[in-house]
């Protein structure tokens, strides 16, 4: 029986505890005094998780008929999954898309449905390359769909496979894939890692252009949504909902598919990362230290290697299928009874490792904006209720933070790092003097379409995903990082935890109360 | 008189020349240029007064000269020994103030009628700097019969003085000739209303043009390439839209221009780049970052440089030179009254960084020739403590 999470004191017997830091590790003291939030240890998984999605087909929950019900010879059917930004790290074969598609194409065949087209839900995100999407699919689904340009990645700037369907009542422009919206069905396959994922953000985000999505990826969404894990209190969740439903009302007819998978996100040689630190045996120390020196003397170019060749043994916790707000109800609820903690009051100070990995550096790198990102879209937004962290309080974040970009992968990130955060790291002024130069800068539409880039605004977005925190926070301090990208970004650089703790003293007093944002595993805290 | 003498020695200026490849600036101790007593130059004829420098600037052109850089173009158009510095504000002898616009066209020289060019008052591109009553030199502070601004008198023809405004202080003053350059240099653009202008080097000339092209041209952006952070700061406040590292400039073009890239090149690129700086680098640069019939305007003084023209060729690029100042044809002014009005209206006395008397020249040229570096940008001689002392010696004596 898996143990729920909890908050722990740390006192003068408690052991040092484990972060993140980037491509490493740090063994840090807290002061006594300190809460430690640990998550709750990984559910049991799904004993038959192919009889689980082949149930979910046939019993789908909301109004919604059962999928074989809506095949026809005929038809055009259109099966959009999740891209490579979920789950994290990518899971160990075969992924959860696979064996989803694969059933969807069993009862597509069953049903003699010859018209099918795959499609990456990229939104603006950078292209897979084919052995990212050979792993998402398997090889017999890529190559069953591949060769023959039946599987597409999504392209949010092809004006001749992009179609208007009209405004919401909130005015906000609603364009998608053509393929997708013009098929008979469109059936969405989802992962889903942390609350923010999956419902009507799936189709009105995964398959939209940047037309549409500029209406809920802004500051002022951001700034609304408090936080975006918690649909009752985000913006971003209200306005894919809304779109969503103008979706369905146009006529798109949507056949949900939502998994989600419990938090086993390491494998042997580092589970230690996700043990409780006192409960360590001789086996995790060993494998601590060897590891921890290992990649200590490994260049980072190769540590970076080693790390993303990390396949998760993630296993599903849930399937459902149906009709969208149905299915996204059973999905937070699931995601919720994984990763919920109750967390009393909150704290002058939090702190956090970041590891080396996000959404947007799989098999890449983790550039300053992305840690930037991670910290405070990501870490920091991990709340229900209040933020962990007071208004005017510190978030310390640990992580190398390398003044080093993916040229192929980021390109305008080099650009929004060198030449807008060194006028302003204000995101309301960010997004009115330069969003749209980048957005519609043709070199960077070129490079998302033709390469593997992100699209050219995409920099943008990680840095408004941070608007909250940056609004209600006093200071932010990064532990380790180069101090020339730290201050480039308005963070302050400190050497050692210590010295931070000290300087976030300068900021919400003497005696500040402390708080651990332990991770691995992921966790929702659930402040009070 | 003291007075910092170039003289036309070979063995000096091989020494100067091998000294300031290593260090900028180190020509100044080893080369052709020292500080000695000589007498005060007479007046060549009528028209003429004496004009006691106050502020003397020490400008790119006068480096390479101690440095021992200079091309060999100026050999028949300078004449030995002179006394360098042709940015200056001095006292006339009625005691006004005044600036000297420092080429020595026609009407200094005695030559009538004068040519064409200084006929229609674009004395810098008069034919006849080599000729008529003086010795060969193409301006003040390079002509062995006139003097310069790093001696204790200098003379000039009344056809150079422009009388200094109260409303400019010193400092302002000595800034007005560098000024006029980047006046000239921000017209030969031509048109730029609108247009994607890059500016390659911050220093004087630099700010000064960025200071020019945004009061005089309205152009839509100006990218600017600045090494040292000082320079940007400065560059943005005098009107540069992006400050940039000269290593980021391609990519800020590129994206201002919303150019596509080919290789490590760009496609497209500004309409109009104006070169400051004047090296086979910056040249290069220029050319890489400027948009098919774009133009390239070369205001730093380039030397001999080694750069491929065939991107001029293949993207038939316009490169045009842009010397000192004359009659500005766009405004039908004087360029030395228009930058009168660009010192003042920019304030772009604030470049004036650190001021040294003449014998502690070698400083005073260690620090010009690495000002970037040290947070300055321009470095003055200052007499203004002798002249006010001669001025009393001459009261007295009256």
């Amino acid at each position: 029986m898996p143990r729920p999470g909890f908050v722990l004191e740390v006192d003068r017997s408690t052991p040092p505890t484990l972060l993140w830091h980037g491509e490493g590790f740090r063994l840090e003291r807290f002061p006594t005094g300190t809460r430690v939030v640990y998550g709750p240890e990984p559910l049991e998984p799904l004993e038959d998780p192919d009889g689980a999605i082949r149930h979910a087909l046939l019993h789908p929950v909301g109004d919604s008929e059962p999928l074989p019900a809506l095949l026809r010879p005929g038809m055009r059917l259109t099966i959009a999954f999740d891209d490579i930004s979920l789950p994290l790290p990518p899971m160990r074969a075969p992924d959860v898309r696979q064996r989803v598609i694969e059933a969807v194409l069993d009862l597509a065949a069953e049903a003699g449905v010859d018209d099918v087209v795959l499609i990456a839900a990229l939104a603006l995100h950078r292209r897979m390359t084919e052995a990212e999407l050979r792993h998402a699919l398997g090889d017999r689904v890529y190559d069953a769909f591949a060769p023959y340009g039946r599987l597409w990645q999504h392209d949010a700037e092809d004006p001749r496979n992009l179609v208007h369907l009209g405004v919401t009542d909130q005015g906000e422009d609603v364009e998608l894939n053509k393929r997708a919206v013009e098929s008979d069905l469109l059936v969405y396959v989802n992962i889903n890692l942390v609350a923010m994922d999956g419902g009507h953000k799936s189709v009105a985000t995964g398959l939209a252009s940047y037309r549409s999505l500029r209406h809920h990826h802004n500051v002022r969404t951001m700034q609304h949504s408090r936080s975006f894990m918690d649909q009752h209190r985000s913006e971003l969740h209200s306005a894919n909902w809304r779109m969503g439903r103008f979706i369905a009302a146009s006529g798109v007819k949507v056949f949900q598919i939502e998994s989600t998978l419990n938090t086993d996100t390491f494998p042997g040689p580092f589970a230690f990362l996700q043990k409780r630190e006192w409960e360590w045996g001789v086996r995790d120390r060993a494998a601590f230290i060897a590891s921890s020196n290992a990649l200590d003397r490994t260049p980072p170019a190769l540590a970076r290697q080693v790390l993303h060749s990390i396949r998760a043994p993630h296993e599903m916790t849930s399937v459902q299928a149906g009709e969208v707000e149905a299915v996204h109800a059973l999905t937070t609820e699931s995601v919720y009874r994984q990763q919920l903690v109750p967390v009393e009051g909150q704290t002058d100070v939090l702190t956090m490792g970041l590891p080396y990995i996000c959404p947007y550096n799989v098999n890449s790198i983790m550039n300053p904006i992305l840690v930037a990102c991670l910290g405070l879209g990501y870490f920091f937004n991990l709340y229900r209720g209040r933020p962990l962290v007071r208004e005017g309080g510190v978030v310390i974040m640990s992580h190398p933070t390398p003044w080093e970009f993916h040229p192929v992968h980021h390109p305008s990130y080099i650009d929004f790092f060198e030449q807008v955060l060194a006028e302003t790291t204000d995101p309301v002024e960010i997004e009115a003097k330069f969003e749209e130069v980048f957005a519609t800068d043709p070199w960077y539409i070129h490079l998302y379409r033709t390469t593997y880039a992100y699209h050219g605004v995409h920099p943008f977005y990680m840095w408004y995903w941070c608007a909250h925190a940056l609004q209600h926070l006093g200071g932010v301090i990064v532990v380790g990082g180069d101090p020339r990208a730290v201050r480039r970004m308005g963070f302050k650089p400190a050497s050692t935890l210590l010295d931070a703790l000290e300087m976030a003293e300068d900021i919400v007093g003497r005696d500040p109360s402390i708080t651990h944002l332990h991770n691995p595993p992921i966790l929702l805290a659930d402040v009070t | 008189m003291k007075a910092l003498v170039f003289e036309r020695s070979l063995p000096r200026l091989a020494a100067a020349r091998a000294a300031g490849a290593l260090t900028p600036g180190l020509g100044a101790r080893l080369g052709a240029l020292r500080l000695v007593d000589i007498e005060e130059p007479a007046l060549p004829g009528p028209g003429w007064e004496r004009v006691r420098p106050l502020l003397s600037g020490i400008c790119g052109s006068d480096l390479a000269t101690v440095d021992g850089r200079a091309s060999r173009w100026f050999e028949p158009i300078v004449s030995f020994p002179f006394v360098p510095g042709h940015e200056l504000v001095g006292t006339a002898e009625d005691g006004r103030r005044v600036v000297v616009e420092p080429v020595l066209g026609c009407a200094a020289r005695g030559i009538t009628p004068p040519c064409a060019a200084c006929a229609g008052g674009d004395v810098g591109r008069c034919e006849r700097i080599a000729f008529g009553h003086l010795a060969p030199g193409l301006q003040t502070g390079y002509c062995e019969d006139t003097g310069g601004g790093w001696g204790a008198v200098l003379v000039a023809h009344q056809s150079q003085l422009h009388d200094v405004p109260d409303a400019l202080d010193d400092a302002a003053a000595v800034m007005v000739e560098p000024a006029a350059c980047a006046v000239h240099g921000a017209l030969a653009a031509g048109d730029v209303s609108g247009a994607v202008v890059v500016v390659l080097g911050a220093g004087t000339l630099g700010l000064c043009t960025i200071a020019a092209l945004h009061r005089l041209a309205l152009p839509g952006t100006v990218v600017t390439g600045a090494k040292y952070p000082d320079q940007q700061r400065l560059a943005r406040d005098l009107g540069a839209t992006i400050a940039v590292e000269p290593g980021e400039v391609r990519r800020a073009v590129r994206r201002v221009a919303r150019s596509l890239v080919i290789g490590d090149r760009l496609a497209g690129g500004a309409d109009i780049v104006i070169d400051c700086v004047g090296s086979a680098e910056s040249l290069e640069e220029a050319l890489a970052v400027v948009r098919p019939r774009g133009r390239v305007v070369m205001v730093g003084m380039p030397g001999r440089v080694s750069v491929d023209l065939t991107p001029l060729w293949q993207r038939e690029v316009e490169l045009v030179g842009a010397y000192a100042y004359g009659a500005e044809q766009s405004l039908g002014r004087r360029t030395f009254d228009v930058a009168l009005e660009l010192v003042h209206d920019a304030g772009l006395h604030r470049l004036v960084s650190a001021a040294y008397p003449l014998d502690r020249y070698v400083e005073a040229i260690d620090h010009a020739a690495n000002a970037g570096r040290r947070g300055a940008v321009k470095v003055v001689f200052d007499q203004r403590r002798h002249v006010r002392s001669s001025s009393r010696h001459a009261g007295a004596a009256q």
